[in-house]
């Protein structure tokens, strides 16, 4: 199951649940607002690595581009809206 | 593949239908088949010919008609949904018909993958 998340992490708690309920290996979508989990350096960084331990995150490279972030966290994957199509090919989904 | 939208969001308040027309061009782009776009909850506000944006600003209702113009790809209004909301069948502009939720039910069960865009 593809886990897409499109609020920030500092007003949702979209991203802990998603983290929280899902299956171990499954990978969450950063997209909107929910990149800014991905922007290196905030107060999240330390919670988004360990999640990172158990599932691979994404982050639309669209909605940085949008919100003027390049600094993102090393090791989390940022894809087009064909590499979003190419997620949701491999995997179903879930929109929290 | 088949893949189903579902779009539980207005226009121009959020970007949930920026971003599900995004993924939708995309899909189509790599050869995908859009088999519903169902507009639910304010979603359906998506539909009305009378939204009048600002010239330099996107026409949200004309990007998914011309979207549906290009690809045929069936968009459904919820009944329930548009009727709380004053769209009816003078409002909705090309491309749009309004259907009932069983639509949506038959869409998760015949689509491969069903994507929501919500606030």
């Amino acid at each position: 199951m593809l886990h897409l998340v499109n609020t920030s992490p500092f007003e949702s708690s979209d991203l802990e649940s998603a983290a929280k309920y899902s299956a171990k290996d499954s990978p969450i979508l950063l997209f909107e607002d929910g990149i800014y989990a991905a922007q290196a350096g905030t107060a999240m960084e330390g919670r988004v690595k360990e999640i990172m331990g158990d599932h691979p995150i994404y982050a639309l490279k669209a909605d940085l581009e949008a919100r003027g972030i390049s600094n993102i966290i090393d090791g989390i994957t940022e894809v087009d809206y064909t590499g979003f199509v190419e997620l949701v090919e491999q995997h179903k989904t879930a929109s929290w | 593949m088949k893949f189903g939208i579902l779009i539980l969001e207005g226009p121009y308040q959020h970007e949930a239908s920026d971003s599900a027309y995004q993924f939708a061009k995309a899909a189509v782009e790599k050869g995908h088949e859009i088999l519903r776009v169902f507009f639910y909850q304010d979603g359906v506000l998506n539909s009305t010919k009378l939204m009048e944006p600002q010239a330099d600003d996107r026409h949200v209702q004309k990007m998914w008609s011309q979207f549906a113009a290009d690809t045929g790809t069936e968009f459904i209004v919820c009944v329930a949904a548009a009727k709380r909301r004053g769209i009816n069948d003078d409002v909705i502009a090309d491309g749009f018909k309004i259907g009932g939720l069983g639509m949506l039910t038959e869409l998760a069960i015949e689509a491969d993958r069903v994507v929501t865009f919500r606030a």
